[in-house]
């Protein structure tokens, strides 16, 4: 056998065995129990705490709130989409600081013109829907249709 | 939460049309632009290396070495691009550690290993493993030892020992090129096999980026050998720079013609995804699409070289035009990685919108960073070229 493989192979050998000794080392546990992920990530996926509470938790304080909503156009929508995340004030209504959001932007999030969604919202035209005032100043935002003048 | 608002709002600024909220911010940016760029150049490096060993074109000798060494600079980068565009650098060892058998990404992985230590390292350890011995002997102190040690203790230099050197590292330059062809081929099939995104979903996409990566890596050579021979004041070998730049040619027509394969194959089939494809080549791409990479990365060379084969002016002429090629063709095959990598991500999947991309000066995935992973391949060939100098490489005795 020529000396340069008497050495290379050892050496390589040696480099296989340290990647082994590695891999074994650095694959953490429980890792591959029930399939390619570490199955403990799911027990410490489920002691994270929720964020969102859900509009029954909403509606359990705020059952007026409720109520508003369910007559008028914005029935179909979730409290937290506007107010954001809401878990933390749900469990303690004076420590959660939630959002309120009047800004014109905000509706135009959903309501501004877009052309790709015509058929599927009622849209304005931020810039020309009396653009002078906050869209809340005349829309109840649990009741659209209830226009204050 | 008001600022976030605040950002959400100017970055819907630069949305056209319909888009899906997860395709307005873009995952892959530069970073990822240079991972097929690098890998490319490696692999077209390495492959005009093995045409001189394994297809016994003599006049390319002078650059034999020089390609090795610039084949394994720039591999010693290629992964780097990849590694500091993850969010979690440390943890990027778990590719290795706990592949998954359907991730291309972490097959890759172990085709980079596999090049680098059996294919490029071993050929250059082979290839000059005679002359580490001789320079341990001739150099002191430091350099004499890292010699020693690059060297294995494989100190035995008897011709027939020599001669084995030469075997095997035949052999391996053999392995070596479909392995360079695998490396590379592998870079465009983790784009080819997306088969969510029509713009990149094609099975020509391996051998698209394989032709392209010879084409920038045998550029680089021509580029790199013109700058060393400047530097060291020496002579160039008009033959063998004549001679790459006939083979930059050559692969630069097979480069262009599948790629505009490609394309006419994509515009007559004109799948429901083609009027955004269009629309995102005549628009956001238009510049980078039209102008660098086709205009100036491959006509432009294309013709310049063309004439060449035909016309030899003087030799200053010829090299000016050399550099200047070389240079067109390095920057259009970048484009070309942008235009895959960038463009990719462009249009939105609904095929209704397009969102957009600005590069950052600073941070992690921006243009400082970029630009530091493209230098430092120039400071290692550097740093190469000063421990393994192929012009003090020690002839043979004639057997
Ligand atoms: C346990 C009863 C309770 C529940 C459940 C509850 N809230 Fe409240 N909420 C309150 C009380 C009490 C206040 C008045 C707090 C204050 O004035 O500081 C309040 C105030 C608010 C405010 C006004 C805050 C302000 O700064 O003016 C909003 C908005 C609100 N709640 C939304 C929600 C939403 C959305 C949910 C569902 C995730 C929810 N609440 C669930 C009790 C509750
Ligand atoms: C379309 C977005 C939107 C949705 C959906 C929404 N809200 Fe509101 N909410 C607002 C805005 C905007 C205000 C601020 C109104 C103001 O300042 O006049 C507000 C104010 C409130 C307040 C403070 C009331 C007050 O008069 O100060 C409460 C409580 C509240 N919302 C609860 C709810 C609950 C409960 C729900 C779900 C059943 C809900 N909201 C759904 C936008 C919304
Ligand atoms: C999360 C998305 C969302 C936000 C934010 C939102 N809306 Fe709406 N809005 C809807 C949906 C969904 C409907 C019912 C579907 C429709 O318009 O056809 C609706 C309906 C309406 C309507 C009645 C339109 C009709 O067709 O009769 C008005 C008016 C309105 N919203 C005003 C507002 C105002 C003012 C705000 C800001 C306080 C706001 N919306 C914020 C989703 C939203
Ligand atoms: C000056 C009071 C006023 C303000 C401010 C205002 N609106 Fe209106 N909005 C109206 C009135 C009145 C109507 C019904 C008549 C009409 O369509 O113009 C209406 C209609 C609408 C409609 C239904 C359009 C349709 O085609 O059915 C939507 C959606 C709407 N507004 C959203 C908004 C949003 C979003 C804002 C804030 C950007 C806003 N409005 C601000 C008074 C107002």
């Amino acid at each position: 056998m020529p000396p340069q493989l008497k050495t290379l192979i050892p050496l390589f050998a040696i480099f296989i065995f340290l990647f082994l000794l590695g891999r074994y080392l650095l694959v953490p546990e429980s890792f591959g129990e029930q399939g390619h992920y570490r199955f403990n990530s799911v027990a410490e996926n489920k002691d994270l705490s929720l964020q969102y509470a859900g509009r029954d938790a909403c509606a359990e304080c705020h059952d007026d709130k409720a109520l508003e909503m369910e007559s008028d156009m914005h029935a179909g929508l979730s409290c937290e989409i506007c107010h954001g995340p809401g878990m933390v004030h749900y469990d303690n209504p004076k420590a959660g600081q939630l959002i309120i959001p009047d800004q014109r932007e905000h509706c135009g999030l959903c309501h501004a013109t877009n052309l790709t969604r015509v058929d599927k919202i009622a849209q304005v035209d931020l810039a020309d829907h009396n653009p002078d005032q906050k869209c809340i100043e005349c829309h109840n935002p649990h009741l659209p249709w209830e226009i204050a003048e | 939460m008001e600022q976030h608002y605040q950002y959400l709002y100017e970055m819907l600024s630069q949305v056209q049309g319909f888009i899906y909220p997860n395709e307005l911010d873009l995952q892959w940016g530069l970073l990822i632009v240079l991972y097929p760029y690098i890998t490319g150049l490696v692999a077209g490096a390495f492959i005009l290396a093995s045409l001189e060993r394994v297809f016994n074109v003599k006049v390319l000798k002078p650059t034999y070495e020089l390609a090795l060494l610039t084949a394994l600079a720039f591999l010693l980068v290629a992964t780097m691009p990849l590694v500091s565009h993850l969010g979690h650098p440390l943890r990027a060892y778990e590719i290795l550690s706990t592949p998954h058998s359907t991730s291309a990404m972490a097959i890759f992985g172990f085709v980079y290993l596999w090049y680098l230590m059996v294919v490029l390292l071993l050929e250059i350890w082979f290839d000059y493993r005679r002359d580490m011995v001789i320079w341990a002997r001739q150099e002191k102190g430091f350099k004499a030892r890292i010699y020693k040690i690059l060297t294995l203790g494989v100190n035995d230099i008897s011709p027939k020992t020599v001669k084995w050197d030469d075997k095997i590292g035949y052999f391996i330059t053999v392995v070596g090129i479909p392995s360079a062809f695998l490396l590379h081929g592998y870079v465009g099939f983790i784009f080819g096999s997306i088969k969510a995104n029509p713009w990149w979903s094609t099975v020509m996409m391996p051998v698209i980026f394989l032709f392209s990566a010879m084409v920038s890596g045998i550029a680089l050579v021509l580029f790199i050998y013109m700058a060393v021979s400047y530097i060291r004041k020496q002579k160039i070998d008009m033959k063998a720079l004549d001679t790459i730049a006939k083979y930059l040619f050559y692969i630069l027509i097979l480069d262009f013609t599948l790629e505009g394969l490609d394309q006419i194959h994509r515009i007559y089939e004109a799948e429901e995804s083609f009027e955004i494809l269009s629309l995102l080549v005549h628009g956001p791409l238009f510049l980078t699409f039209f102008i660098f990479q086709i205009f100036l990365g491959t006509i432009i060379p294309l013709i310049v070289l063309g004439i060449l084969q035909f016309y030899k002016p003087r030799e200053f002429t010829r090299r000016v035009i050399y550099l200047v090629s070389s240079l067109l063709v390095l920057l259009g095959i970048f484009f070309m990685r942008w235009n895959v990598v960038i463009g990719g991500q462009l249009f939105s999947k609904s095929f209704y919108g397009f969102t957009d991309y600005k590069i950052r000066i600073a941070g992690s995935e921006g243009l400082l960073w970029s630009m530091a992973w493209i230098i430092i391949p120039f400071i290692i060939l550097a740093f190469l070229l000063w421990l393994l100098p192929p012009w003090k490489k020690v002839p043979a005795e004639p057997a």
